[in-house]
């Protein structure tokens, strides 16, 4: 099992590395971690994806909190959210190959987007399942190359994730904050 | 608006936060700040080494409640402060610690006296800035404060290139913070309030676990209040002595590694503890799969990582202690608890009978001994800083606190070298009260190079070496369990009457028992730092003791002695 976090931290240098730091610290296994800007220019947001050995989402959200620059935490893990991984994958393929893996990659609606005379690259954004999917598919012919972004995820409609404390960080008022 | 340089900021803000003293070491990426302080009313107490420099700004906190300030110059300066940072993270203490770096354009280049300090010091700092413009400095200045102080308390490290030092900007003094990520909570949610009085209801046998947090949220009349109105009998950890009065009924002293034997049965007996702003620590928890297990646990505690970090609690309250436990008193009953309290009597009474202080004069000089002479004569109100080690336990034990604030000592982090530096701090703080150092000799001659220090600022400290030539807690490790095989652990030392003498400091050696109340007595009549050297006995061991992993209550205990024996 995997846990999936949604962090808001303040968008100020150094503070990738201290979540980074924190987590090495209290031992937490890091699966993947994204960061990027949001709507807001002062306020980057991390999904985090953990393997849940020794913790679990409450105790990575208190240490969150300890962080002056952490803003908001919600465990997204099982519920409503969109979750999505993008890879590129760059196969070996000769020309004979490449009707396949176009065809394989229309089934998980990938698409290629590099033709090289020996290799090609299959875009593919979709749920880690979906991704692994295709990695197991195209396995066989040779992957000589993969990049994958980790996950991001957002909560569907109006529903936010699981706050096991906001009283962690007080009274805050969340409005006020990310407004 | 006026234009100032970052260093003339820094002052002002530092005068601004009610700074009156800073405790550090110049040299070259800290220069224009010194050169600044000579026009601001800061005291500045020059250090021998930058370690003393942060256990002074500790020791000072400690006995203040207010932020004590360090600083150094940048590379090894800097680094020299890491130990005393490190012992201010795990005690919560709220420090903060001003280093020089290169000029911004220098970064990464591996400059002379380049280090990359706020890297180092993220893990053990609450938090830490690096300042690259001197814009930066008055809302750094404010922050770190604010950060230190609040909430948890902690050390926070400003790391302040030269080029902010000496840029001159305009000024005005930022009346707000905006830490938008950072609101410590206070009360803790009515309906966990009412279950922890259901708890509490149905308890025969409470404990109060009383940590360090009682004193720095200022709690110790609403712990009086609650104890004294649930007849709860109330143990301490090492950092939480002075909590709540010795002299009190309701006291069980320390708990722990080293605590009394009647107060780890208390504690591995009871139904219900109420830690009360404690961390449920090894040193005090011993084994965890066999603590208290028939004890159904609430937890106040500031700082939600620490709830069930350690130990599963029932009933969590995060917030600030003293505001959580006002919220509680109304919600409780009174109770008797009478049989329970009884019971515990009896325990305590057969500990006593193996207390060393029952033992009859055999005309050797224990630490035990000494420190329960100069409890007496200070009627046990004085500030004691220790080191760590054997005296630091004895100090805990038999110098029964009645006031809070006054046990100075390095607990999370165990720092040998800790006390004389602190001891200084622990002075600017409270200049009016007796400070006494009780050290070992190992964690003296860590930091002794800071009787300089205590002599150029004619600090009334008193200064108790406990010198038993060995490194005695390990020592004593050594007898217990690795059948007396000594590695490393006997000490040969200077004589610190003449170590003394040398910085011009009267000094006074304790061979004997009788030796004790006049040196003692000579150390308060005399003004200014005094030192005492006990040449105490060297293979005394400290009890009760819970070997690292077994149960609380599995203590090695003293052996009952009435008669001196033939081979004493
Ligand atoms: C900086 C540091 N190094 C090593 C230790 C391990 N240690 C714990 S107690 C102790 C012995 C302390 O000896 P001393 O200060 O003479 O006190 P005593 O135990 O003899 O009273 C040592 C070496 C420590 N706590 N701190």
């Amino acid at each position: 099992m995997q846990l999936t976090l949604i962090a808001l931290v303040e968008n100020k240098p150094g503070v990738l590395n201290r979540v980074a730091s924190l987590f090495r610290r209290r031992n937490f296994n890091i699966e993947s971690l994204n960061v990027g800007r949001t709507e807001k220019a002062d306020i980057s947001r991390m999904t985090i994806v953990l393997e849940n050995g020794n913790v679990d989402a409450r105790k990575v959200e208190a240490n969150l909190y300890k962080l002056v620059n952490v803003i908001d935490v919600q465990d997204v893990t099982n519920q409503p959210a969109v979750t999505r991984d993008l890879a590129l994958i760059k196969v070996s393929a000769t020309s004979e190959q490449r009707a396949e893996i176009a065809n394989l990659a229309s089934i998980f609606r990938a698409r290629i987007v590099d033709v090289a005379p020996d290799s090609v690259i299959v875009e593919i954004t979709g749920t880690e399942d979906k991704i692994e999917g295709l990695v197991e598919l195209l396995s066989p012919l040779g992957i000589l190359e993969m990049v994958r972004t980790g996950q991001v995820a957002m909560m569907r409609g109006s529903a936010s994730g699981v706050r096991y404390a906001p009283g962690a960080n007080g009274s805050k008022d969340l409005e006020k904050v990310t407004n | 608006m006026t234009k100032k340089t970052g260093a003339e900021i820094l002052w002002e803000c530092l005068v601004r936060e009610g700074v009156e003293v800073v405790f550090g070491l110049p040299g070259g990426a800290i220069m224009p700040v010194y050169d600044a302080m000579l026009y601001y009313p800061i005291h500045h107490v020059l250090v021998r080494h930058e370690q003393g420099a942060a256990h002074m700004a500790d020791g000072y906190a400690r006995a203040s409640g207010k932020v004590g300030v360090a600083m150094a110059t940048s590379g090894p300066g800097a680094t020299n402060l890491v130990t005393g940072i490190a012992t201010a993270m795990m005690d919560s203490s709220p420090i903060v610690c001003i280093t020089g770096q290169v000029h911004a354009h220098l970064i990464g280049g591996d400059a002379f006296q380049e280090t990359d300090v706020t890297g180092i010091t993220l893990p053990i700092t609450k938090h830490n800035f690096l300042v690259t413009r001197a814009e930066e400095v008055a809302d750094v200045v404010r922050e770190a404060f604010y950060i230190a102080r609040s909430g948890r308390p902690g050390p926070v490290l400003i790391d302040i290139c030269k080029n902010a030092q000496v840029e001159e900007v305009e000024y005005s003094y930022p009346e707000e913070v905006s830490l938008p990520g950072y609101l410590p909570p206070t009360h803790a949610p009515m309906e966990d309030l009412k279950r922890a009085a259901e708890l509490i209801e149905q308890s025969e046998r409470p404990v109060i676990l009383a940590g360090h947090g009682v004193m720095m949220s200022d709690a110790m009349e609403a712990l009086s209040v609650f104890a004294t109105k649930t007849q709860t009998p109330v143990a301490m950890t090492l950092l939480g002595l002075g909590s709540f009065p010795a002299s009190d009924p309701l006291n069980l002293g320390m708990m722990g590694m080293h605590g009394e034997a009647y107060c780890n049965l208390a504690i591995q007996n009871a139904d219900l503890l109420l830690a009360f702003g404690m961390r449920f620590d090894d040193r005090v928890t011993a084994n965890l799969r066999t603590y208290a297990p028939r004890a159904r646990k609430i937890h106040i505690e500031i700082d939600p990582s620490e709830v069930h970090k350690n130990v599963e609690v029932d009933v969590p309250l995060v917030g600030d202690l003293n505001t959580v436990l006002t919220d509680l008193i109304p919600l409780v009953d009174e109770y008797d608890h009478e049989e329970w309290r009884s019971e515990i009597e009896e325990w305590r009474g057969e500990s006593q009978a193996r207390d060393i202080m029952t033992w009859p004069d055999d005309g050797k000089l224990y630490t035990a001994h000494a420190i329960r002479d100069l409890w007496e004569v200070t009627n046990g109100e004085a500030i004691i800083t220790t080191g760590v080690g054997q005296h630091q336990m004895w100090a805990a034990q038999y110098y029964h606190f009645e006031k809070p604030n006054r046990m100075i000592t390095s607990g999370g982090a165990g720092t040998m070298g800790f006390g004389l530096p602190a001891t200084i701090g622990a002075w600017f703080a409270k200049p009016d009260e007796e400070v006494w150092l009780v050290d070992g000799d190992g964690s003296f001659q860590m930091t002794q190079a800071e009787l300089s220090t205590a002599m150029q600022e004619g600090a009334n400290i008193k200064i108790a070496i406990m010198n038993n030539r060995f490194l005695g807690m390990v020592r004593q490790w050594q007898e217990f369990f690795f059948e007396s095989r000594y590695s490393g652990t006997p000490l040969s030392c200077p004589d610190f009457v003449m170590i003394a003498e040398a910085h011009g400091i009267p000094a006074r050696k304790v061979t004997e028992p009788g030796e004790v109340l006049p040196a003692i007595e000579f150390a308060r009549q005399t003004d200014g730092p005094v030192v005492i050297e006990f040449q105490v006995e060297k293979e005394e061991a400290v009890y009760p003791m819970v070997p690292t992993g077994a149960d609380l209550d599995k203590m090695i205990r003293r052996p009952i002695r009435n008669e001196p024996t033939a081979a004493d």
